[in-house]
């Protein structure tokens, strides 16, 4: 018993550390979309013109493109997912995510350019740096040579100047052709490399170069060539992308969600602890306390994974609140068996917790593969709803057994008295 | 035990209760959401006061946009629903919608969603259904394993799925019965709801299969000889209690949600309390009776 007090102990001093967490400004809540209000933007990939093995390559790429296209336009912490083709959808997705975004016109027009690649020639004479209005045509004259003219990018180090990285160009005929004579025009002139619309690279050329191979030397650190080699590959492929979903929240519908959805919480939690204390006596009491620490353990997992709460996320944490008392119930229900059958207290409250284990076992099973079948079912509405539903299961497990077998034993345990009789026994009758 | 005892009356209940609810899925449809046929919803709040919305009906016929649906919603907004609409689509309905700027609006909430995305989600949901059945079924025969006397493991998975089936069909009938009067669509949300009753009602499922389980390992180990049918009484009216109240805490958050929740997951609550309730019946009234006439069947034959 004296073991389990000062468990006790450390459980309550958890339980106030994880309170203090929670309302705590670190590991913020992370909110979804439908709460913090935002939008989602949903794309599908034209992957026709490109071969099987090259699609997974070419739609990080085109993340990639957007991501850098997200970025001009200043959203703060966007999420960019690619979603492959899979059993159930021929199409490779992109789903952007843009929160606190409502005005959505000017975002679209811009992501939704199909990425492109090119070779300009700087203009002479420039000597101002580029302002904020100026365009790429104020630098750099258009030749022509486009990322359709490239056949592939291949990295290589240069042997001579120490294994520095340098990357590789190779044309196609037509290619060739057009390389070798822009520069054999324009020796000394800059070359720049645009992608999207801006300058990934600015080389020199030095000599005419024939035969439809162009080298790039820069000051590359090995991951950067890495990153141009796999933009110039698949970011030099035409990859159209349509617009198939969007979605948009404002920003006040999101906040009454959320304040709806703490205040049911709420309502819930003294619900099911008013009816655990008024059946189960001083047993209910410990699984308020053992509900409590649930609580606060999920929202703190919540804060730390993190996980992203949707409305659908909240709902599920409401209803896990329910049900994580279920093993209480299966345990007190047992116990309240037991003492009948005559066994003393401390022997029934062993029996109770041992009994109920194998029934709580397996119905936690079903519910965990629920849990996963809706995971994988996937919007994001529903992922929400699954983990927190998840993440609910496997947390309950914990604090309904560890955490109310160690405040039980905790307690005194003479059980003769009527006192005692009553405080551990159940429901209406004696 | 009643239970196993009427049987047959709570057999008659829960056919009459799946018929009707056939009958509703047929008679009414299911109303998809975008969700699964594709289509937009936009929600706009005004901020003065709102259109007349008979003006604004005949401004969106004008556009070559199809059938819309439009609902006042709250004090000042309202709810347009419409095929899917192109970006310039998007941008005359709005403007129809505020009367070319003279009535100011927020867009609360703009969902648009194709039809091919829609109808594979339909198609994800459908296999989803069937998965967490099999997989459920086939956890219930793993975990009764052991068990062969009287009835096949498997039996008890077969019980299961036919309370399965059962929660399944009820709540979804009433859902659409209720949608049918006070509006709402069959969603991804409403199938959500379905999988976690379906996970929920095995749980209650598993409480009194387990005590029958435990029943006749002792009556084995003791070699007392005992009927069946009192054996599955036993467990029924020994876990009576836990069966309920496990429900009732469940029932108590729903309520709560319900109520407090907010509109987003009102309806989602709604079929969640259908489902606990039926489901809770199931595990009770049809499951583990059917165990005893699967029973008989097989001492029939």
């Amino acid at each position: 018993m004296k073991k389990y007090r000062s468990w006790s102990v450390v459980l309550i001093l958890a339980l106030a550390f994880f309170g203090w967490f929670i309302t705590s400004r670190f590991f913020p809540f992370r909110l979804g979309l439908d709460l913090a209000g935002g939008t989602q933007l949903t794309y599908k990939a034209d992957t026709a013109s490109i071969p099987q093995a090259d699609i997974s390559g070419a739609m990080e790429t085109l993340k990639d493109v957007i991501e850098r296209r997200v970025n001009l336009f200043g959203v703060s912490e966007p999420v960019i997912q690619v979603e492959g083709a899979g059993a159930f959808s021929r199409e490779n997705r992109l789903i952007v995510d843009l929160p606190g975004v409502t005005e959505i016109q000017e975002a679209i027009t811009l992501i939704g350019q199909t990425p492109t690649l090119e070779f300009r020639l700087m203009k002479e004479g420039i000597t101002s740096a580029p302002t904020a209005t100026s365009t790429l045509d104020d630098y750099f004259v258009s030749t022509g040579l486009t990322g359709r003219f490239l056949s592939r990018a291949i990295l290589e180090f240069n042997n001579q100047s120490g294994g520095e990285p340098i990357v590789s160009l190779q044309f196609n005929a037509e290619g060739s052709e057009l390389f070798s004579k822009i520069t054999r025009e324009n020796v000394g002139k800059v070359l720049a490399i645009i992608l999207d619309g801006e300058p990934i690279t600015t080389p020199v050329i030095r000599e005419e170069i024939t035969g439809g191979k162009a080298v790039i030397s820069g000051n590359f650190n090995p991951q950067e060539a890495k990153t141009l080699v796999r933009n110039l590959n698949y970011g030099a492929l035409p990859l159209p992308i349509e617009l198939v979903g969007t979605q948009t929240i404002g920003p006040s519908l999101g906040t009454t969600a959320v304040n709806a959805g703490i205040k049911a919480g709420m309502w819930g939690f003294i619900l099911v602890a008013l009816f655990l204390i008024l059946w189960y006596r001083l047993p209910g009491f410990v699984a308020t306390i053992a509900l409590s620490m649930y609580v606060l353990i999920s929202l703190a997992v919540f804060k730390l994974i993190p996980v992203t709460l949707t409305a659908a996320g909240i709902a599920g944490f409401i209803l896990s609140i329910g049900m994580a008392v279920d093993a209480n119930i299966l345990i007190f229900e047992r116990m309240k068996e037991e003492l009948k059958r005559g066994r003393s207290l401390t022997d029934a409250i062993h029996e109770g917790f041992h009994r109920a284990w194998l029934s709580i076992r397996d119905s936690n099973i079903s519910s965990l593969i629920t849990a996963l079948v809706l995971f994988w079912l996937g919007t994001s509405a529903v992922k929400g709803f699954a983990l927190t539903f998840g993440l609910g299961v496997l947390i309950s497990m914990f604090t309904a057994i560890t955490v109310s077998r160690t405040f039980l034993f905790a307690l005194p345990q003479k059980g003769e008295s009527k006192v005692s009789k009553f405080l551990f026994g159940s429901g209406f009758k004696k | 035990m009643f239970v196993v005892k009427y049987r047959k009356i709570f057999y008659s209940l829960s056919a009459i209760l799946m018929v009707v609810s056939l009958w509703a899925m047929f008679y009414f449809g299911f109303n998809f959401g975008i969700d699964f046929r594709g289509g937009t919803i936009t929600q706009v709040s005004y901020q003065a006061d709102r259109p007349e919305q008979t003006e604004l009906d005949e401004a969106l016929k004008g556009l070559n946009i199809g059938n819309h649906v439009l609902q006042p919603t709250g004090e000042q907004g309202y709810v347009l629903r419409t095929k899917e609409l192109t970006n310039e689509e998007k941008e005359t309905v709005l403007s129809i919608l505020s009367q070319n700027n003279k009535n100011p609006l927020t867009v609360e909430k703009y969902d648009s969603i194709g039809p091919v995305v829609g109808s594979e989600l339909k198609n994800k949901s459908y296999t989803a259904l069937a998965i967490v059945i099999l997989c459920i079924v086939l956890f219930i025969t793993y975990a009764f394993r052991k068990v062969s006397q009287p009835v096949a493991s498997w039996k008890f998975g077969m019980a299961t799925i036919v309370a399965l089936l059962h929660d399944v069909i009820i709540p979804t009938g009433l859902f659409i019965i209720y949608i049918h009067y006070n509006g709402g669509e069959i969603d991804v949300l409403f199938v959500t709801a379905i999988l976690a009753i379906l996970g929920y009602s095995v749980h209650d499922t598993i409480v009194v299969f387990d005590r029958v389980r435990e029943h006749l390992r002792t009556n084995r180990e003791k070699s007392t000889k005992e009927n069946f049918e009192t054996t599955v009484g036993k467990s029924v009216s020994e876990t009576f209690g836990r069966s309920i109240n496990t429900s009732v805490t469940i029932f108590l958050v729903l309520v709560a949600l319900y109520f407090l929740g907010g509109e987003a997951t009102q309806n989602f609550a709604l079929v969640l309390l259908f489902g606990i309730i039926v489901g809770t019946y199931s595990s009770i009234f049809v499951a583990s009776p059917l165990l005893v006439t699967l029973e008989k069947l097989q001492k029939k034959s």
